[in-house]
Order: structure tokens, then sequence, then C-alpha cells
């Protein structure tokens, strides 16, 4: 049956070919689009997953990260006063205005953090370093912003809320999914911009490193029960939290999900109708084994072994070519993700997928209809 | 000896049914294909089934081969009923009892003539070297030795309903059911497979059921039954039965079946 199930699969090239671009075209479909949902997720969350800090505190109400709110100087204090605590580091996100230097604006998200503390700092640096933001009006931007914020090189000036900036560093793959790329800088350039004459509400967020000994939640317990007018929340709380806002409560996060969903359901049409069709143009040929006294658990083993042949030759296919797809989204504005928990998962949903399909099918063949092998 | 040949045969038929009735369903109408047909199928004999188009031969033969179940009515194949057998039980019948031959073919393209012939032996779960030396075997018996790894797609008809009945002897059934295997072929071809046919009932003892519409074949009948209206409306002798049949092959074979299976029946 072996024999069967891979000659009648690969007798007919042309009809293999129809075949597995089908399941290819599906799998990459399916692939892309949950690629870009995870892409989205792991965007809107990015700087809180490699902030590095064991918790975060923010402001009484704020739920998630692009729009905190700030507060005073004093908690940061009182945090650092709490059990626990073996390192706070003040942060700053703000939006504000940056003037290219052909006069152009845009706007951007300041990052204000402690360079060399470790917390909230920008990863992935590909030119300058992290402590070269300590360097007065020192700003780091992403490879992919160039064109947008008008800079190619480190050095070139700009401004910010009408404050000198220099360029001093790029990082690679930090992707904002608002409009607004990240400008990392220190804590006091970022207030500087931000909100040049505050005296008070100085920084939006307090990254802290719990000490050896200490769980996240129980020094997150302690911050709670002495810090007033703030939310403590872990990394992962924290992270999930901002997810979850953009995914669920906007239109660009519902849009995407949808996309998502859609991929999946006409991904599965599209591997069902495909195999379907294969399947059913050897219909006959089922009838005939059928006739011969084939049991149905022999055709279920035909039927799965060729399945199961279309779904690892389209997988594999489909993974060259998502994997182009995804290293080309790498230079482009929506970052389209493929890990290994996907591919795994993708596999899977493959073997399914083509087994499920081509069991529909074999219906046919067991509700045997006699004329059909009898007949020229 | 030719009536003690005679008297064995009507002891004990291949196939005997018995009023058998089919009425097809689809929402309040009923079409029905066969009425009350009862007949006796012998070993050794190559029995014809004709009839005018729409007059039950292929239900009748679908029927006897155990793919369609009969409405009213009896079936034996071999000696054991079929009738009450469950449906899961009915492709084991099939498997050792009956050989199929298609008007069609119903070869598979994508095999050649050698694993054609090999696949109905895998069905049975013989497979390897046993399934590739017994399916050379049988191709050379019906003469396409030469053409044993050939596609299905370079071979003439005739070759091709060669191969289907080389197919159909894979397990060596004591029943072979052939739906109009002369159809499709020139006369040539027609003449090599129906006496291919012939011979495997007369030589080797096998019960040959052929449904046909070939005057050309009426000549190599032992019987002629005639169906009209889903009823068998006369029966002819086709010409003698060779004199030179042994009668012993005949039973041999029928009892040489029904001891390897006698679990199973």
């Amino acid at each position: 049956m072996a024999l069967l199930a891979r000659r009648n699969l690969f007798h007919d090239r042309i009809r293999f070919a129809v075949t597995l671009t089908g399941i290819v075209f599906a799998l990459v479909l399916i692939i892309v689009q949950f690629g870009l949902f995870l892409g989205f997720t792991t965007t809107t969350s990015n700087n809180v997953d490699h902030s590095k800090a064991d918790l975060w505190v923010v402001f009484h109400g704020v739920g998630y990260f692009d729009t905190g709110r700030m507060f005073s100087e004093r908690k940061y204090y009182e945090v650092l006063a709490t059990p626990g605590v073996q390192q706070a580091e003040k942060y700053i996100q703000n939006f504000a205005y940056w003037k290219k230097p052909d006069g152009g604006v845009e706007n951007v998200q300041v990052i204000g953090f402690h360079a060399g503390s470790g917390l909230g700092e920008p990863w992935n640096i590909a030119q300058g370093s992290v402590y070269d933001v300590k360097q007065e009006d020192g700003v780091i931007v992403d490879e992919l912003y160039r064109e947008k914020l008008g800079v190619s090189k480190i050095g070139d000036h700009v401004e910010i809320g009408d404050h000198r900036a220099r360029v001093v560093g790029f990082t690679h793959g930090i992707r904002s999914f608002t409009t607004s790329p990240f400008v990392y800088t220190s804590f006091k350039n970022a207030l500087n911009y931000t909100r040049p004459e505050a005296k008070q509400d100085q920084l939006t967020y307090i990254l802290i490193k719990v000490s050896p000994g200490f769980t996240p939640a129980q020094v997150q317990r302690n911050l709670q029960e002495r810090v007033t007018d703030v939310e403590v929340y872990t990394r992962d709380e924290f992270s999930q939290r901002t997810r979850f806002y953009w995914m669920f409560t906007t239109g660009a996060g519902l849009a995407v999900l949808t996309a998502a969903l859609m991929g999946l359901v006409v991904g599965i049409a599209v591997v069902a109708q495909t195999i379907y069709a294969a399947t059913m143009d050897h219909i006959r040929e089922y009838g005939t084994l059928k006739a011969m006294g084939a049991t149905n658990r022999y055709l279920y083993r035909v039927l799965i072994e060729q399945a199961v042949w279309s779904a690892a030759l389209g997988y594999g296919l489909a993974l060259v070519i998502a994997h182009f797809i995804v290293q080309s989204s790498e230079k482009g504005g929506a970052l389209i993700l493929m890990p290994l928990s996907m591919k795994i998962g993708m596999l899977f949903l493959s073997v399914l997928m083509c087994i499920a399909a081509a069991m529909v099918s074999i219906n046919k063949v067991t509700k045997l209809d006699p004329a059909m092998v009898f007949k020229g | 000896m030719q009536n003690t040949m005679q008297d064995n045969r009507e002891r004990n038929p291949a196939i005997r049914a018995r009023g058998l009735s089919k009425i097809y369903r689809e929402g309040a109408t009923e079409l029905r294909a066969l009425s009350d047909v009862s007949l006796n199928i012998h070993p050794g004999q190559l029995t014809l089934l004709m009839g005018p188009s729409g007059s039950g031969k292929t239900t009748l033969l679908s029927i006897l081969g155990c793919i369609l179940r009969a409405t009213e009515g009896r079936l034996e194949l071999l000696g054991e009923e079929v009738t009450a057998l469950p449906e899961r039980e009915l492709p084991r019948v099939r498997r050792e009892a009956i050989g199929f031959v298609f008007q069609g073919f119903n070869l598979f393209p994508a095999l050649t003539a050698a694993e054609n012939v090999a696949l109905a032996l895998d069905v049975r779960g013989v497979r390897g070297e046993p399934a590739r030396k017994r399916a050379e075997e049988l191709l050379l018996e019906v003469g396409l030795g030469e053409r044993m790894h050939a596609f299905p797609a370079d071979l003439s008809g005739g070759q091709k309903q060669r191969v289907a009945i080389a197919r159909a002897l894979a397990s060596n059934p004591p029943i072979l059911l052939a739906d109009e295997p002369t159809a499709a072929l020139d006369s040539t071809s027609g003449r090599t497979v129906i006496e291919l046919l012939q011979r495997l009932a007369h030589q080797h003892g096998r019960a040959v059921v052929m449904v046909t519409h070939d005057p050309r074949v009426l000549s190599y009948g032992d019987r002629i039954l005639h169906l009209e209206d889903g009823r068998l409306s006369r029966e002819e002798s086709g010409r003698p039965v060779n004199a030179n049949l042994p009668a012993v092959l005949s039973a041999a074979a029928t009892l040489q079946f029904s001891e390897n299976n006698s679990a199973e029946f």
C-alpha cells in the first residue's frame, strides 16, 4: 500500500504539482498571517520584554506601556526603601516631536533610561554604544527608521521638542508598531525633550531588580503595601497587559487578529479542497480496491500515507518560502515572526489538515456505489 | 462420467441464489431492479448473463459479488450463506472467494502490470518476494510475460484486460465475475480474453460469470442466462461443456477452497 500511496502522488507530476501548490499556498498564507500576528504582539511589548526588570511600577490606573503617566520622584525613593528591592531605575516614556534636518516633522516616542544600569536599555546595538547617550543630547534610533527620521549616520543633528539632539548610535530591528519610532536617550535628556519645565511628576515608570532571596511576587506585595497610588506588575504581567490592550481593544490589533484567523480558515479550506480533489481523482481506483476486498482500514492507510506525504512535502516547501518572506520582513515596517514553536505547530497542523481532508473524501469510497466500479 | 459430473455440480454450486430482489429507493420513489431471481452457478462453467440495458445484469453481478446487498432473498457462496453476514465480513468474502474483471479494466495507472497484480495480493496481506513471484506467474499465464513492467498507458486494451484477469486470479478465487470484459476490445483481443476466461472455467474449475452484450462470445458460454426487467426470463445451453474436462479438477478446486477457508465460511 505504501507503493500505491507514493505512486498515486508522484505518477502524474502535473497533478502532483497542482496539489502541492495548493498546500504550499495555504501553509504560507497561514504562516505569514500568524507571523504578522506574532510580530505585532511582540512589537507592542518589546520594550517591556527586553527591560530585564523583574518589576514595573506604574502610576495608578496605567494598564499598558505606551501611555505611561508621569508621577512624582518621591515614589522612586519609597520604592528604593522597600524590602527586597535591590535596584530601582527611573524610566521615561513619552511622545515628542522630531524635527528632521530638512525641516520635516515626525512624532517619536522618547525612552529615557539610566545607561549602564542594565534595566530598560535598548538592545541589538548596531552602531555606537548604549553609554553614548550619556553625552549631552545623545540619542539612539533604529536603522529601520533612518529615512523616516531623516538621519543616515552617527553625528547627524536633529531637534526633539525644540531641543538639540545628536544621533550617537543605531539599534537593529527595534520596531514601534505605532507610526512613532522609539528614540532612546538618557533619563536626563528625555526629561528635557518631553517635560523641560517639570518640577514634579518627572518619571513614568520605575524598573526594579529584586534582591537575591526574594521572589518578584514577594517584592510586588511589599511594594503594593508600602507605596500608594501606584500599580506594581511583574515584567510578564505588564507585557501581557500591553499586548492584550493593543490586540483586543484597538482596531489595529483586531484587524491583525482577524486576518490571522481568516488566514487559518482560508488555508484550511484550500488544503481541504486540494486534498479532496486529489483523492477524488483516484476515487475509481479506491472503489476497485474496495471491490477487490480491501478493508476500510486498508483504504484509510493508503489515504493517510498520501496525506502525510503531501503534508510533509508541502510543509517543507512552505517553510522555505516563508523563511524568505520572514527574512525580507526584517527590513520592512511589519515584522513577521516564525519561532520554532510555530514551525512545529505548523507541521502538526499541516499533517492534521491533510489527513482530515482525505478522511472527508474517503466517505465517498466507503459508501461504495457498485455501478462506479462496474461501468466502463 | 458426464452424469456424475453433472450431479456433482448440481449438488455443489459455487453460487446458489434464491429469490433475490433489489429495490432502489430514493425518497418516495422505488425502482425494482431485480425480482425474484433464483439461479445456481457451477464450478467449471462459463455462464453468460445477457439482457438489454437496465435489465439488472450489473445489479445482479454486484449482489453475487457481495458488493451490493439484496433487498430480499438468500445467497450462498461455496455453500455458505452470505446474506446474513454483517457488512464488515463482506470484504473478506470478496478477498477470498471472488475475482472481479471490469469492463473499464480499472487498473491503477501509476502501477506497472506486475505491481497491479501484486496489489491484489497486498490487499490480502501477501507482500514482498512471494507477491512479486506470484504476480509474474500470473502474467506469464495470461501471456504477458514480456510486458510485466509496462504501465497500463503503454498496454493495448486486450493486454490491459489480461492484466485485470491476472489481478482477479491473484488469490486463486473459485469464483470469477466479469462485467462486459470484451466490450471495449477489438475482435482479436476480445477473442483472446473470452478464450482465457473459458480456459479458467474449463481447465481450472472456476465458476465464471460474465455479463455481456457481445454476440461474438455467445458460442463460448456453457450456459446463457437472459435477464429482462429484473427477472430471469430464460436459460439456454451454450456449446457443450468440453467432454475432456476432468470433473475431479472442478470438485478439487472447490474442495481446496472450502478447506482453506473453513474457519471463515
